[in-house]
């Protein structure tokens, strides 16, 4: 009783997984080629989901993308040209990782710009805290501050 | 100092910019990727027509005037939604509309063209697998682009079509396109 109930936790536990390796029904002779595959379709982007990549999405075109992606690795197309087959036809935004150009400098260096502005800024405060000059007494600030002191004493 | 005066107002400042930014961020529409194919040549394609299968549709048809090519299907909710406006738009003659019908049975095309107010289409390329439409970069249907007097691509509309959007994008494009 004990061990079905713990079966039935163990296999609902890892379903995902076993669903997810029903999606992933494409055969690869030679490993480094699959692996090639597995790393290329989690590096491009479902465009039906935006948020999902070819791997994790379910979507017919993803399916489709997945099979073209299958046929291209098969066939020994570079990793180079198979990311320039996605872009010329769905745009850089298929890539995870935009590549560095004149519109996307904003988004790759935008970060480091942020950070040097918040450096400067903290640099600054602190250069004008150590600055604050000692302030000066007037005989009559000395007076005062001896008579509090002497009081006390008592 | 003059940083000193203005020291009370650099939240407000702050705050100013950020809602900028994040106010443009809201009026853009993230399913709408830009495509690169834009001032290309039509992809290269030769499909069966889906009403008589022995005659074909290629991307050579498209030379020789300004065309519209919408990519549609039986199962996409949005293509009824716009489909009576691609009917009425065929009847002012004032351009060819040519289909892609992607990943689609062929008796349910043709019976959903007769069930949703019939069919405007000089022709529709029959797409069963959808490869063509990875060649289009096609991800949402439907969607139509604005094809030149020499096969190129000029613009690209994602989403169901209609007045509005004819009026506005895509009629003023066609207009000139026609002058070229």
């Amino acid at each position: 009783m004990k061990l079905k109930q713990i079966t039935i936790i163990f296999v609902l536990s890892f379903w995902t997984v076993i669903v997810q390796a029903g999606i992933y029904a494409f055969e690869f002779d030679d490993p480094a080629k699959e692996q090639r595959f597995k790393q290329l379709s989690e590096e491009l982007r479902c465009l039906v989901c935006q948020n999902q990549t070819l791997a994790d999405s379910n979507a017919g075109l993803a399916m489709d993308l997945r099979k073209e992606l299958y046929k291209q690795v098969l066939s020994d197309a570079s990793d180079e040209e198979i990311k320039n087959f996605m872009v010329s036809r769905y745009g850089d935004f298929v890539l995870y990782k935009p590549p560095v150009r004149t519109s996307t400098y904003l988004l790759w260096f935008g970060p480091f710009i942020l950070v040097a502005i918040a450096l400067i800024i903290l640099l600054r405060v602190i250069r004008s805290s150590n600055k604050q000059t000692p302030t000066t007494l007037s005989d009559a600030d000395h007076k005062r501050a001896q008579q509090l002191l002497s009081e006390n004493k008592d | 100092m003059a940083s000193s005066r203005l020291r009370p107002f650099i939240p407000l400042i702050i705050f100013i910019v950020m809602a900028i930014f994040l106010g443009v961020g809201l009026t853009l529409n993230p399913r709408e990727v830009p495509s690169p194919l834009i001032n290309k040549a039509s992809p290269a394609f030769t499909l069966p027509q889906l009403h008589s299968p022995d005659k074909t549709l290629g991307h050579t048809d498209f030379v020789g005037k300004v065309s519209l090519f919408n990519v549609w299907a039986s199962w996409c909710a949005a293509c009824r939604q716009e489909h009576g406006f691609l009917v009425q738009l065929e009847k002012q003659n004032i351009l060819p509309i040519y289909g892609l019908n992607y990943k689609d049975d062929a008796n349910d095309a043709k019976r959903w063209l007769i069930q949703y107010g019939g069919n405007p289409y000089v022709a529709s390329a029959h797409d069963l697998d959808g490869r063509i439409g990875i060649d289009w970069g096609v991800y949402g249907v439907p969607e139509t682009f604005v094809i030149d007097k020499k096969g190129m691509i000029r613009y690209k509309h994602i989403g169901p079509l209609d007045f509005h959007v004819w009026s506005k994008n895509i009629a003023p494009i066609v207009k000139q396109l026609q002058a070229e």
